[in-house]
């Protein structure tokens, strides 16, 4: 057995004559949080539902547990334990707590074609699974949308994780948050991890990726700029990387150009 | 005493979790999405008790012609809520009632057919056309709204079509006759518990016609079909998986197909039953006046949706209740019946009517902004 839990190996996309992903690797350890870093249009969203089985991709190979595994639905990539959180959480606000949980694999009870949803259950596994994150939910038949963005995305998460996740891809989690709330949902992550889950982190935020990450890939146009140790790589490196360094650099020879020109 | 352990308790409360807001017995309340309507049904209750109390509206007689009008919306409005829930409408009810009573009519009386197959035919019918209606919002991803507007003018002008071609006139009478020992028609033409009203009538408890049989023979079909479908479908809506999937495609269609809910099967599943409740309101009418026309059912898809909306449906899905639709449906019925007991004119019935849904809309759309309200 390989020491990786999931590797994807040289993946690419394309649409039509668009390479919108070309030889991205990654490679992931139980425990392991990887920051997937990019600025907008890097391939971020492409590269996310090619994890999540929505997009096949046109090459390369994904292998999980030392199998190579092919993605026809994104319930395929949910039953062997890829749980991806999509930025919009997937939560319907009007819904209660409990039945957000467990949208879409309710537990049921009673006989056949008299199956009913058993609510008991699912309310009391949801309180205690929320409790465990230090979200009180007095009454789980509260509906959602009274919950806080931080709550919401730790409901989302504690949902995947108890749907069997042992890869999480978590997408762009923090960036609606506030830093309380963002601190929150960064704690949880890091907690998940600690438990032994493998945690792709996307996101296009260096401060809320650098102080959780064990590993950095970055991404620009489709293409990955490599992945780093954490003691490999300073935060200001990254956030020049993802930006585009040249364009940064070539930024700050202007500036001291007319700089000099003013001086003159 | 009582006091002071009260204050000890509230100290403990807020104690627990500064974040967390006490929920007052009353918001509990106000999450239900049926409060509107019962509080409107219990109004109207009270009004026409106070105006119509002893003109014999309700009377056993007069309690089952409103109940009778209320039920006949009610099976129509439960199916209509349940699509609501789910996320779309079907205007195409009303058409789908008219064209399903030319289905028992015709074969039953211009083909020879039993009366029980034309009857089965009929429900066939109206599960391939909700079937028709639902695959084509699913795979075109077109509004529901559009699609069955134009399922309404489809199967509006065949069943004109259909019956003028077949019999030469709008209307197909003489089924009375073929109810009696039909095994299936019965469930849609016959009173139950004639037993207690006979002998309520024999006890004087209830009024008479002259020959001695009670005016009010039973309950009429309509109020079985109408209590027993407010019971499932509320039963489906709260107790059981497929409930929590229609909430769900209703509430964030992305978002539950993300999680593995089957979003399009749902939605078809309920577009025939909006078709198959329009089928069993075509039975009882059809049955009851033993006679098609190809205009019955006329605006009823609208009628059916204002009683989802009175409630507590909101029309963008997610969130509402058959108990509401069912209450909804009470009040239309409970209106339009008592209206005649007044001295006012029934032409104001509309005028309720809208003015009705337009509280009904404005008081649902507050509910939702306090149920998802951030806090």
């Amino acid at each position: 057995m390989s020491e990786y839990l999931v590797q994807f190996n040289n993946i690419s996309k394309f649409f039509g004559k668009v390479i919108a992903l070309k030889d991205v690797t990654m490679k992931l350890k139980k425990g392991e949080i990887m920051c997937l870093l990019g600025d907008n249009g890097a391939g971020k969203s492409t590269l996310i539902k090619t994890l999540a089985g929505v997009h096949k991709p046109d090459e390369g190979e994904i292998i999980f547990e030392d199998q190579k595994i092919v993605f026809d639905s994104p319930r395929d990539a949910l039953d062997i334990g890829i749980g991806t959180v999509y930025q919009d959480l997937a939560l319907v606000s009007l819904m209660s707590v409990t039945r957000n949980f467990f949208m879409g694999r309710e537990p049921q009870k009673g006989l056949p074609f008299f199956k009913t949803f058993d609510i008991e259950k699912a309310n009391t596994i949801a309180a205690e699974r929320m409790g465990q994150i230090g979200i009180d939910v007095r009454d789980p038949s509260q509906a959602v949308g009274t919950m806080s963005g931080g709550e919401r995305q730790c409901l989302a998460i504690s949902r995947a994780i108890y749907f069997g996740a042992k890869v999480l891809v978590l997408d762009e989690p923090t960036s609606a948050l506030g830093v309380h709330q963002a601190s929150m949902v960064l704690k949880y992550i890091v907690k998940a991890a600690s438990q032994g889950l493998a945690v792709i982190l996307i996101t296009h935020n260096v401060h809320h990726a650098y102080p959780v990450g064990n590993s950095f890939t970055v991404l620009n146009r489709g293409k990955s700029m490599g992945t780093f140790k954490k003691k490999d790589i300073s935060r200001e490196k990254l956030l020049s990387m993802m930006a585009g360094g040249e364009e940064l650099d070539k930024l700050e020879v202007e500036l001291k150009e007319m700089d000099r020109i003013e001086n003159n | 005493m009582s006091v002071k352990s009260e204050s000890i308790q509230s100290k403990k409360d807020s104690g627990q979790d500064e974040r967390l807001k006490k929920i007052s017995p009353l918001r509990v309340l106000l999450n239900r999405p049926e409060l509107g309507a019962l509080g409107g049904s219990i109004l109207v209750f009270i009004f026409f008790g106070i105006v119509a109390g002893d003109t014999g509206m309700f009377s056993a007689y007069g309690t089952l012609n409103f109940l009778d009008v209320s039920a006949n919306l009610g099976i129509i409005a439960i199916a209509a809520a349940m699509l609501m829930i789910g996320g779309e409408f079907d205007l195409s009810i009303g058409s789908m009632i008219g064209f399903a009573g030319i289905c028992i009519a015709i074969p039953a009386i211009y083909w020879g057919w039993p009366l029980w197959t034309s009857i089965i035919f009929a429900f066939a019918m109206a599960v391939l056309i909700g079937y028709f209606n639902g695959i084509m919002v699913v795979k075109t991803g077109l509004p529901s709204f559009i699609v069955t507007l134009a399922m309404l003018f489809i199967l509006r002008g065949a069943t004109l079509a259909i019956t003028r071609l077949i019999t030469g006139r709008t209307q197909v009478p003489g089924l009375r006759v073929l109810i009696e020992n039909d095994p299936i028609a019965w469930l849609f033409a016959t009173d139950t518990f004639q037993w207690l009203f006979t002998w309520l009538g024999s006890m004087k408890l209830i009024a008479l016609r002259t020959d001695g049989t009670p005016l009010a023979t039973g309950i009429p079909p309509s109020v079985i079909w109408f209590i027993a479908l407010t019971l499932f479908a509320t039963w489906i809506l709260m107790k059981t998986r497929y409930g929590n999937w229609i909430f769900a495609s209703g509430g964030d269609k992305v978002g539950a197909t993300n999680v593995g809910v089957p979003v399009g099967r749902v939605k078809i599943s309920l577009f025939i039953g909006t078709a198959v409740a329009s089928t069993i309101f075509a039975c009882i009418q059809v049955l009851d006046a033993g006679s098609a026309d190809t205009m019955r059912g006329t605006l009823k898809e609208l009628e059916a949706i204002a009683a989802a909306v009175v409630g507590g449906c909101l029309l963008t899905g997610g969130y509402g209740s058959a108990i509401g639709a069912a209450l909804g449906a009470i009040i239309f019925g409970t209106v339009s019946m008592g209206i005649f007991y007044t001295d006012v004119d029934t032409d104001w019935f509309k005028v309720f009517l809208g003015a009705m849904m337009l509280i009904a809309v404005v008081f649902n759309n507050y509910i939702r902004k306090k149920v998802t309200e951030t806090k």
